[in-house]
């Protein structure tokens, strides 16, 4: 039925705030758990889970260097395997979205790295890898201008969006497509897609879209003010 | 066509900017905006009928307002750039200015700062000049004639792999930082080579804000516990001495986790630790 595909049931054990219209899965987030880079998060998105850990403003080969900002490099390591071309594209959409909200005139010629690990994939991959990268550019200090979230949409064949879909429903799906919001006016940072889907569907997954990234940035300053709270 | 519930009528506008004195010491975000005090009352029906609350109702006079770490100047706000609690600080006697706004953020990457004191590895010689290693994104360049006393002729004695106690003359986003080992009177001031021995371990930086504060009570305490030689770099970099090793690894062990521990926790450590 329509209204089951839209919305999931909750298991509310942990953190991750809910509305009655909101279809996301379960999140949390962990930061600081790694000691050796400076900034470090662990985020789940129902059954997906992404490891970040960020080194920076760090030291830069000569051949890297750029002359008035920082040098964004992503490393993404798929759990099984190793890396392909789809992480090498990966790794390009989530550096032109942190190169888009970094501010990397502060520290001209270092290098700023993410390193993200997949430790499980349940669907939303993408989503969860920039929100990872997100809470490990806040905790490693790296000054941005905004905070930026991923949200998948699927778009079924009757035209049912659903929202962070698992791994099975994006394979059924007629169209997914993954944006990347900012944090300040929820503007588009980033799109890819993959499917069939029509302009009117199009707007319709980004009004979705926004509405759910509101519900992630939420998440987000709960989670760092909790962690504020303890020192 | 189905809709995607409950979004039609949300406002998709972002955060309204706040002014910075009703942000204080509470925790704020990369991307908010915030007002300095002057600007309040222009924002008006804008800021949705909200009014800050004011303590003083005396009128301020518009000073300076230095922005600190963790703030920029966007216009005429000051955008958020880290996420931490939002400090402010006063101007000292009378003088005008608004005071100094800053964001206190927990970081390990240090980046140089000029006139900050820092504890730096030596990791090479060449020529005239030490590279020395200070935790930042390039290693520091360290003349050897910047040491109390030294001339063309009396070299300081400064090996690979030595540790170096100095601060930058020269320290900003463009170009190599420099530093010192000597005041500009051209007095050590305690800084230069220090000693052997000793175990140098590395923290947080806000740990090293905290342990030196003027009013922190901890290094009193530890002071009490063993006598003790101790350096702080503001680069996050401790280096301790103590009379055994064992005594030493003790109080690196309890700096690192002053971090973690409340006063109370804290307290019963040390007085285990007086006991034994």
């Amino acid at each position: 039925m329509q209204a089951d595909a839209k919305i999931r049931t909750e298991s509310a054990t942990e953190s991750g705030p809910r509305g009655p219209s909101c279809s996301l899965r379960h999140f949390a987030c962990e930061q600081n758990l790694l000691s050796r880079p400076d900034g470090s998060a662990s985020f789940l998105q129902g059954d997906t889970s992404v490891l970040a850990g960020v080194y920076g403003p760090a030291e830069v080969k000569v051949s890297k260097e750029i002359f008035n900002k920082a040098t964004l490099e992503v490393i993404l390591r798929p759990k099984i395997g190793l890396p392909g071309v789809a992480e090498k594209s990966r790794e390009r959409l989530i550096r032109n979205t942190c190169e888009a909200v970094v501010l990397g005139t502060l520290h001209p010629r270092t290098s700023i790295t993410v390193v993200l690990q997949v430790v499980s994939d349940a669907g939303s991959l993408l989503a969860c890898c920039l929100n990872a990268a997100c809470m490990a550019l806040v905790d490693a200090g790296v000054p941005m201008r905004a905070l930026f979230c991923g949200v998948t949409c699927a778009l079924n064949a009757d035209g049912t969006l659903v929202l962070d879909p698992t791994a099975k429903q994006e394979k059924e799906a007629r169209a997914v497509l993954t944006l990347a919001l900012d944090s300040v006016e929820r503007k588009l940072l980033m799109s890819t897609t993959k499917g069939l889907y029509s302009d009117a569907e199009l707007q319709q997954c980004l009004a979705a879209a926004q509405a759910a990234s509101q519900h992630v940035f939420r998440f987000y300053r709960e989670s760092l003010q909790r962690r504020y709270s303890k020192s | 066509m189905a809709e995607a519930g409950g979004i039609t009528t949300e406002s998709v506008a972002g955060d309204r900017a706040r002014a910075a004195r009703t942000m204080l010491d509470q925790v704020v975000l990369p991307g908010e905006e915030l007002l300095l005090p002057e600007q309040e009352d222009a924002e008006g029906p804008g800021g949705a009928g909200e009014r800050p609350l004011r303590l003083n109702a005396g009128t301020r006079s518009r000073g300076r307002v230095v922005c600190g770490p963790g703030l920029r100047r966007s216009g005429d706000r000051l955008l958020v750039t880290k996420c931490g609690r939002l400090r402010h600080k006063e101007p000292g006697g009378g003088s005008s200015g608004g005071g100094v706004y800053w964001v206190d953020s927990q970081q390990k990457r240090y980046v140089p700062v000029k006139g900050d004191h820092v504890i730096g590895i030596v990791t090479a010689k060449s020529g005239d000049i030490f590279k020395v290693d200070v935790g930042g994104s390039e290693p520091a360049s360290l003349s050897y004639l910047a040491f109390e006393g030294a001339t063309k002729r009396n070299r300081p004695n400064v090996q690979v792999g030595d540790l170096i106690y100095g601060q930058f003359v020269v320290a900003n986003k463009d170009m190599e930082p420099e530093m010192v080992c000597i005041d500009s009177c051209g007095r050590a001031s305690g800084m230069g080579v220090i000693g052997q021995d000793g175990l140098l371990f590395k923290v947080t930086l806000g740990l090293i804000r905290k342990l030196l504060a003027p009013d922190c009570e901890i290094l009193q305490e530890v002071g009490k516990l063993y006598p003790l030689e101790i350096v702080f770099g503001m680069n996050g970099r401790i280096w301790v001495k103590a009379k055994t090793i064992q005594q030493t690894l003790i109080l690196a062990n309890i700096l690192e986790a002053c971090e973690h521990m409340t006063a109370d926790q804290r307290k019963q450590i040390f007085s285990r630790l007086a006991e034994s």
